[in-house]
């Protein structure tokens, strides 16, 4: 059941940002962008944590949930520590995937060299 | 010219002749393959929970595997094949962002590591950084507020 | 100025000659309908160097060598040296003739560069000012994507009215005489911009410029559609060549029949995955250094206007809102 969920809920995601892409002719680093920043707002109304309760990986897999991992972050930052957390909790909460993908991303690049397409 | 059209008119002239993107059938397939990524997400998840690391720890070991499976695959030269295929799909999940920051990088080597590899990385992936950071500093202003009431 | 009878044409009295050619097409052009037509087909796009921009130039140099040793001259007997492409600053042609021992002149009309070329190569044979010289273009799918679009391995998708941009080189030696086609008059399109802005839709954004082009050709010559076996345009591509008959219709001039396009041809539309055909410098270069001079000298075309068009926009300028301006240069040629 936990399977089903994630597959529609993390579908249904993939598929708004099809129809923006394909609707908008917005790029596709514009589509990443409008999906983060989603994600954080979503959170702040309170609206993703019910959502990645119901669905799991189906909400945190896709881009928005990265927006609500640096939401959550801030909000748990603010908490404990006042001011200092706006600046803090973002970027504390994201670090993880942020140093992944640049770690991941450099080491990928040292290997491999870019291919032909046909 | 005789019929000489204005840009306005040249503009909704070419929207007609332009086949539109089949928008229907790529959402099915959107739909389907970033389902597909969800589950596999939700597996690695779940997986890692029955080994008894706590829901935090094992959602950021989620991202951090479908991050790498993501960069490996873009090296691989198999995720733009899948995006080929799968579209926004393949954008929106987490192993899209990876493919982003890996792309540019991977191109930019013949410039060098710092200014090719070191730099190109963030052409995607900036912004998005930038822009997650700067959405959650506003959304940190409106939760310090709201804790001095 | 007697040589001039338009506003934009010019009649080249002399009638310089093309004498040979020499096309070097990729991997996947090789896999096309004109296969047998191009001389060289690549096994491997990069041609053994480490960057994709090396690669295009490796590929313009190998192409003039080629089209020098099938013409039997030396590069002593070349006065000149007319070539560009689509990188920056057009550093596949400067990187590709700094090995050759011939005089540069680098032009630059993104995809019409070829036609550029060949108009400003047989004024200076008609004027006098060279006895041989050579027009030379290329276009690499990877250097180009990377150039204008996202990086190659980007998982995007592309729209189905974008085009595949050619991976491919066009070398034309001219001669002031000689065995060949010869070039009669030469069309200088003016840049005009329609207004579109969607870089997914060169074709649209080009075929105002190939109209207005056409048009002065007819008006100036006094020639008609028929007059010609073929009328050859570049990358128009499949939307761009259906707006250009289309409104040409309106205009009076029937192509129907008599128009071809590079980017049409070039690819097996359906098969290819090549969405609305093949662009890029290389496109009209190769297809016209390859299949159309051998038609020419076959005698299975005897007398064709051949038209490049080009898309003069750059990314910055396209991230700041600015739409597409085209151009077209048209050159006659007859047997």
């Amino acid at each position: 059941m936990d399977f089903l969920k994630a597959f529609i809920i993390g579908g249904l995601i993939c598929v708004v940002g099809q129809i923006l892409i394909d609707k908008t002719k917005l790029t596709p680093a514009r589509i990443l962008v409008t999906f983060v920043v989603l994600g954080v707002f979503l959170q702040l109304i309170g609206l993703y944590a019910p959502l990645v309760d119901y669905a799991g990986a189906g909400a945190t897999v896709p881009l928005t949930g990265f927006g609500y991992n640096l939401c959550k972050g801030v909000s748990k930052a603010v908490s404990e520590k006042g001011f200092m957390g706006i600046f803090t909790g973002g970027l504390t909460a994201a670090a993880a995937g942020i140093s992944a993908a640049l770690i991941f991303g450099f080491l990928v690049s040292i290997i491999f060299r870019s291919k032909p397409k046909k | 010219m005789k019929h000489e059209m204005t840009n306005k008119e040249y503009s909704d002239y070419v929207k007609k002749k332009t086949p539109n993107s089949k928008v229907f059938l790529n959402s099915l397939k959107a739909f389907i393959s970033g389902g597909i990524i969800c589950v596999i997400g939700q597996c690695i998840l779940m997986l890692l929970k029955k080994c008894g690391f706590d829901e935090e720890t094992s959602a950021g070991y989620t991202s951090i595997i479908l991050i790498f499976l993501g960069a490996l695959l873009t090296g691989l030269d198999i995720y733009p094949k899948l995006a080929k295929f799968a579209g926004a799909g393949t954008i929106v999940p987490i192993t899209g962002f990876a493919n982003s920051v890996v792309s540019p990088a991977l191109e930019a080597k013949p410039e060098g590591m710092v200014l090719g590899v070191g730099a190109k990385i963030f052409t995607i992936a900036g912004p998005v950084i930038l822009f997650g950071t700067l959405a959650s500093w506003c959304a940190g202003i409106i939760y310090w507020i709201i804790s001095l009431f | 100025m007697s040589n001039r009878i338009g506003r934009q044409t010019v009649e080249l009295t002399s009638k310089p000659v093309i004498i040979e050619t020499a096309s070097i097409v990729g991997v996947k052009e090789g896999e096309g309908p004109l296969k047998d037509y191009f001389d060289r087909i690549l096994a491997d796009d990069t041609l053994g160097e480490k960057s994709w921009e090396k690669s295009e130039s490796a590929l313009q140099r190998e192409t003039a060598y080629l089209a020098i040793n099938k013409s039997g001259f030396m590069q002593s007997d070349i006065d000149y040296v007319l070539a560009g492409d689509l990188l920056n600053q057009c550093v596949g042609a400067h990187y590709s003739v700094r090995d050759l021992d011939i005089p540069f002149l680098g032009l630059y009309g993104a995809c019409s560069t070829m036609s550029e070329g060949m108009s400003i190569g047989s004024m200076l044979v008609d004027g006098g000012f060279a006895n041989r010289l050579m027009c030379m273009t290329s276009s690499h799918f990877c250097s180009s994507e990377r150039q204008f679009r996202n990086p190659l391995e980007y998982g995007g998708q592309r729209a189905p009215s974008a085009q595949w941009t050619v991976t491919g080189a066009g070398c034309a030696i001219i001669a002031k005489d000689g065995q060949g086609p010869k070039i009669t008059h030469v069309t200088t399109g003016k840049v005009i911009d329609k207004g579109v802005t969607d870089i997914s839709n060169m074709g649209a954004a080009m075929a105002p410029a190939a109209i207005d082009t056409l048009l002065a050709h007819f008006n100036e010559t006094g020639r008609k559609p028929n007059d010609y076996d073929m009328i050859l345009t570049g990358d128009l591509g499949v939307i761009g060549s259906d707006i250009l008959v289309e409104l040409m219709l309106k205009e009076g001039f029937d192509l129907r029949g008599i128009h071809h396009d590079c980017g049409k041809m070039i690819y097996d539309i359906e098969k290819q995955d090549a969405h609305a055909g093949g662009s890029g410098c290389g496109c009209f270069g190769s297809v016209f250094c390859g299949y159309i001079f051998n038609e020419l000298k076959k005698n299975n075309l005897r007398k064709i206007l051949v038209m490049a068009t080009g898309a003069l926009m750059n990314p910055t300028v396209i991230e700041q809102g600015e739409s597409i301006p085209g151009v077209a240069h048209a050159v006659a040629i007859e047997n």
